[in-house]
């Protein structure tokens, strides 16, 4: 019992040097991603529709490469402390600035 | 006037039915009047893991149809006073019953009982909303794991959606040793993901399959860790205030308290 306990320790003391990331920790983000889009329940039609929405205010300000454009769902850090929050991420390529603004 | 208790998880394997069959012994032990009800119609399995499959006469679809009485379909546990068991049907499917069957049942048994704890299949479809219908609280079972994690939290929201509050949680099946090593996903990492509170913590114990195989319930077991696990869970329900123990004590620590509760129970 004692020299199991031991052995144990050894194995914690080893993995604290070699700095391996624990599987827990990679269990616990993949979870809160998992779980990001179940709770938003989020569908493919439902970012399409955002795509589109977005695609159409853009194009009043600038030309953009709407075949390239990606938006997913995602998480990050938030600002304050290392507390991870969904993001909504797009990606969109600008082709060319519009000057109709001005 | 009884309570209703349905014991839940969406994922299949966590421990359902060994939770609805300790905790409901569990109650009787302490003198309550406890119906079991198995809802996993097609495959039910709490008649064996209580160790009353041989004497099955009715079952629950028998009595929503109305082929019997309620009374008859009960099986009476002759080992704990005040224990019964209305087993699920074997040859039928989870449309043999409905939501508003279950919720007249419920309430009937209510009137009788001081506790009807239901074991739920596992799934979101009708039998789970079967399982639910006439439930006044909920205890969500889970893993340390992410699939059990995932599948709670969707049951979390689909009794919230069903006006079933404040479902509380309960970790099964937690190995001290791989939390410690930082291979398992801790108490606290679960609850601070699922924001529900905590039931109980029951250790992954050896003894489980044991008693599984004899159908008597861990939870008479005084030498078996997950068995003292549920007893606590059973006070709690109760209303005492008892603290869950921590997962990692110091080094020494749970051997000591292992053999201070073997002491103190033979």
């Amino acid at each position: 019992m004692r020299g199991g306990i031991d052995m144990l320790d050894l194995k914690e003391l080893f993995s604290f040097f070699t700095k391996k990331e624990s599987s827990k920790n990679v269990a616990k983000e993949r979870l809160k991603l998992v779980l990001i889009h179940d709770r938003a329940n989020v569908s493919p039609q439902f970012l399409e529709m955002i795509k589109g929405e977005i695609i159409k205010v853009i194009q009043n300000y600038m030309e953009i490469d709407e075949s390239e454009l990606d938006i997913q769902l995602t998480k990050t850090k938030s600002d304050e402390g290392n507390r991870v929050v969904p993001a909504l991420v797009a990606n969109i390529p600008i082709r060319n600035v519009k000057n109709s603004g001005k | 006037m009884g309570e209703v208790i349905v014991i839940t998880s969406g994922k299949g394997g966590v421990g359902k039915t060994t939770t609805t069959a300790n905790i409901g012994t569990g109650l009787a032990i302490r003198g309550k009047k406890v119906v079991l009800i198995d809802t996993d119609i097609g495959l039910r399995n709490l008649d064996v893991v209580m160790g009353l499959e041989n004497r099955i006469v009715y079952d629950l679809v028998d009595v929503v149809e109305g082929t019997c009485r309620s009374k008859q379909a009960l099986i009476k546990d002759k080992r704990y006073e005040g224990l019964h068991l209305l087993p699920a049907a074997q040859t039928r499917d989870k449309t043999a019953v409905s939501p508003e069957q279950m919720q007249k049942l419920c309430e009937e048994l209510k009137q009788e009982f001081d506790f009807v704890v239901i074991d739920c299949p596992a799934g979101i479809e009708q039998g789970f909303k079967n399982a639910i219908a006439g439930a006044d609280k909920a205890i969500v079972v889970t893993t340390p794991e992410v699939s059990a994690v995932r599948d709670a939290d969707r049951i979390i929201g689909l009794l919230e959606a069903h006006e079933v509050k404040n479902p509380k949680l309960l970790v099964n099946r937690v190995r001290v040793d791989m939390v410690k090593r930082g291979d398992m996903m801790n108490i606290e990492d679960i609850l601070d993901i699922l924001a529900i509170d905590l039931i109980g913590v029951v250790p992954d114990d050896e003894k489980i399959v044991i008693s599984t195989n004899k159908g008597e319930p861990a939870v008479t077991d005084t030498k078996s860790a997950a068995g003292q696990a549920y007893r606590e869970i059973s006070s709690r329900i109760l209303g005492e205030n008892i603290p869950v123990m921590p997962l990692i004590p110091e080094d020494g620590f749970i051997f000591k308290i292992k053999k201070f509760f073997g002491l103190r129970t033979t």
